[in-house]
């Protein structure tokens, strides 16, 4: 018998778990009920929640401040259309080849940046990213320069589109976006579970180790270097997944769009600081407020820019921690809750 | 158990360490005295490979650990407390002895969890096991660089300044916690300017200044010899 035992959960987070259910079960027969628009609207948030839970585990668990994300985003969208106009693959099983596409692309990538620290290695992956968009300008069968459309046969064939057409009596095109819709649930909630559960590994706790300080994580045997590039290669991958989805919905690219420093990076990166950085709820809270403001403020054009840019200047100045953090801090609630708490049952006298 | 031949490293044209060479055996417990700047620590990070050295080799159980990076040090059995307590302020008490004692030894966390509850029982941290490292006083940061530098299970204990600034009743408690550590077979390092300290625990001492190795022996003699005396103890003989 062991004299203590490990506790994770908290009370809130047992309550957070049933709400996230409830939710998960709402949000697979949406469908049935909901109109085109809002289920646009969730792609939108859902697969933006996908990048920004990566992003954070890069930046907020790892301190690799990346601003080079959108060369994942690009490199699976092209992957993704490469693969079904070159090889006749299936768009939906063309996603898998996105995320692996972009996982091999980080393997070079992380050799060049991995030599760079702080604001070099934020450059540096900014740079290779921009080498990717131009080179990817070059690529004539999927483009080139001006970009293209996926081929309306392989959207039309795709699989479930039939089956979901006839289930919910709609037209293809409305049947895609159900299925990008659901696509997009799925990868977002096994995103979440993914990180969450890395989190809880003893690699998670590594990297909480190195965050805090990595001279004393290296003293008592954490590899550092290995505890970063796990989470660099984890965070490519699921980028490019992501990157694949979201092309597979828009069903047109360009190298400027798929490589977009400013949606696939600085609308993430203030998603993240909004919300709170370093956690798994402030990219959550940040991804509705980002969503809210978008709604609000989009037809404003460069205002709307400049009021993100404000409020993510304020964010950063009164609330460091972000608007999760703020809430955490005077209710001591977390919904993912990583602490190892330890438990020794009272000694019997 | 432990060889230095010839380490040398400078930073810039300061010379820390000058060809510093010892030999420390299985068991034993070596004290390791000098005027701040001397360059004590520094032959702790020489040691552990958190610094590189200029020149010179470092054996640690019949092998060559000279270039070894400090994550394959600790597994080898090497841990080590830093002078100024280096804890993960974000994570518990409980959690920084975890890590240290799954990575140290190549465990998972479910398997170091009693051993982690003993040592925190040793060093007396069982009712602060919960609480965030960065909240602790100084006097209990430098117990949990002792309790995480044991959680790595070391064959070899290098504990940098851990007495200082303790009360006398305090630092009885912890030569004792020193004593036990000793007893159960672990070999020693101790820099400490707690003289009595040091010396109630320790087979031989070895001064250091401006780099350079003074003296090593036992600690009545070295205690007595004239260099020392004037170097160290500033006193004109
Ligand atoms: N990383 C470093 N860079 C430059 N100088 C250093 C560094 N670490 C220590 N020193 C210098 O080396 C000398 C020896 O330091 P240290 O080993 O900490 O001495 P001690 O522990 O004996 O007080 C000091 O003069 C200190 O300023
Ligand atoms: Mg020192």
């Amino acid at each position: 018998m062991g004299v203590g035992h490990i506790k994770v959960g908290t009370a809130s987070s047992r309550f957070a778990a049933w709400i996230a259910s409830g939710f998960i079960l709402v949000a697979i027969f949406l469908p049935f009920v909901a109109g085109r628009s809002l289920l646009q609207d969730l792609f939108f948030i859902f697969s933006m929640l996908v990048l920004t839970q990566w992003w954070n585990l890069l930046a907020g668990y790892g301190g690799l401040v990346s601003v080079g994300q959108q060369a994942f985003v690009g490199i699976g969208a092209y992957a993704m259309f490469g693969s079904v106009i070159l090889g006749n693959v299936d768009p939906v099983v063309s996603i898998l080849i996105a995320g692996f596409a972009a996982f091999v692309l980080s393997v070079p990538t992380a050799f060049l940046a991995f030599r760079l620290h702080g604001a070099y290695f934020a450059i540096g992956t900014w740079v290779i990213a921009e080498v990717m968009r131009l080179g990817v300008a070059q690529w004539k069968a999927v483009g080139g320069g001006t970009g293209t459309s996926l081929p309306r046969s392989a959207t039309r064939d795709m699989w479930f589109v039939d089956g979901i057409s006839v289930l919910f009596d709609v037209k293809t095109s409305a049947a895609r976006d159900i299925l990008a819709y659901w696509l997009s649930l799925f990868l977002m909630v096994t995103t979440i579970a993914v990180i969450y559960w890395f989190l809880r590994t003893r690699r998670g706790l590594a990297l909480f180790a190195v965050r805090d300080n990595s001279q004393a994580a290296q003293s008592v045997g954490i590899n550092d270097f290995i505890s970063k590039l796990i989470v660099y290669f984890m965070a490519a991958f699921g980028t490019g997944l992501a990157g694949g989805l979201i092309y597979l919905q828009k069903a047109r690219i360009s190298p400027d769009s798929a490589f977009s420093v400013l949606d696939w990076t600085a609308y993430v990166i203030f998603i993240v600081v909004i919300g709170g950085i370093g956690t798994l709820e402030g990219p959550i809270v940040g991804v509705l407020v980002f969503f809210l403001l978008q709604s609000l403020l989009s037809d404003f054009g460069s205002w709307y820019l400049m009021t993100l840019g404000v409020i993510g200047i304020a964010v950063m100045l009164f609330a460091p921690k972000g608007l999760w953090g703020l809430f955490t801090e005077r209710t001591g609630m977390e919904l993912f809750p990583t602490r190892r708490q330890l438990v020794i049952p009272e000694k019997e006298t | 158990m432990l060889k230095l031949v010839k380490m040398c490293k400078s930073f810039g044209a300061v010379c820390v360490a000058d060809e510093i060479s010892f030999e420390v055996s299985k068991g034993q417990a070596l004290g390791v005295i000098g005027p701040n700047g001397a360059g004590k620590s520094t032959l702790f990070n020489l040691i552990t490979g958190n610094l590189p050295p200029d020149r010179g080799y470092i054996g640690f159980e019949e092998q060559d650990i000279t270039r070894l990076p400090p994550m394959k040090r600790v597994r080898m059995g090497i841990g080590r407390s830093f002078q100024i307590p280096q804890p993960f302020h974000r994570m518990t008490v409980f959690e920084n002895l975890m890590v240290a004692a799954a990575f140290g030894r190549g465990l998972s966390e479910a398997e170091v969890i009693d051993d982690c509850v003993s040592i925190l029982e040793q060093t007396e941290m069982v009712p602060r096991a919960n609480v965030l490292a960065g909240q602790l006083s100084l006097l209990e940061r430098k117990r949990l660089e002792l309790a995480r530098a044991l959680a790595t299970e070391p064959k070899l204990l290098l504990l940098d300044e851990i007495a200082g600034g303790l009360t006398e009743g305090e630092c009885q408690k912890l030569i004792a916690t020193i004593r036990g550590i000793h007893r159960t077979g672990v070999t020693i390092v101790w820099i400490e300017h707690v003289l009595h300290a040091l010396t109630s625990v320790v087979d031989r001492l070895l001064v250091l200044d401006f780099g350079r190795v003074i003296g090593i022996g036992d600690p009545m003699s070295i205690m007595a010899s004239k260099e020392v005396k004037e170097i160290y103890l500033g006193i004109d003989v």
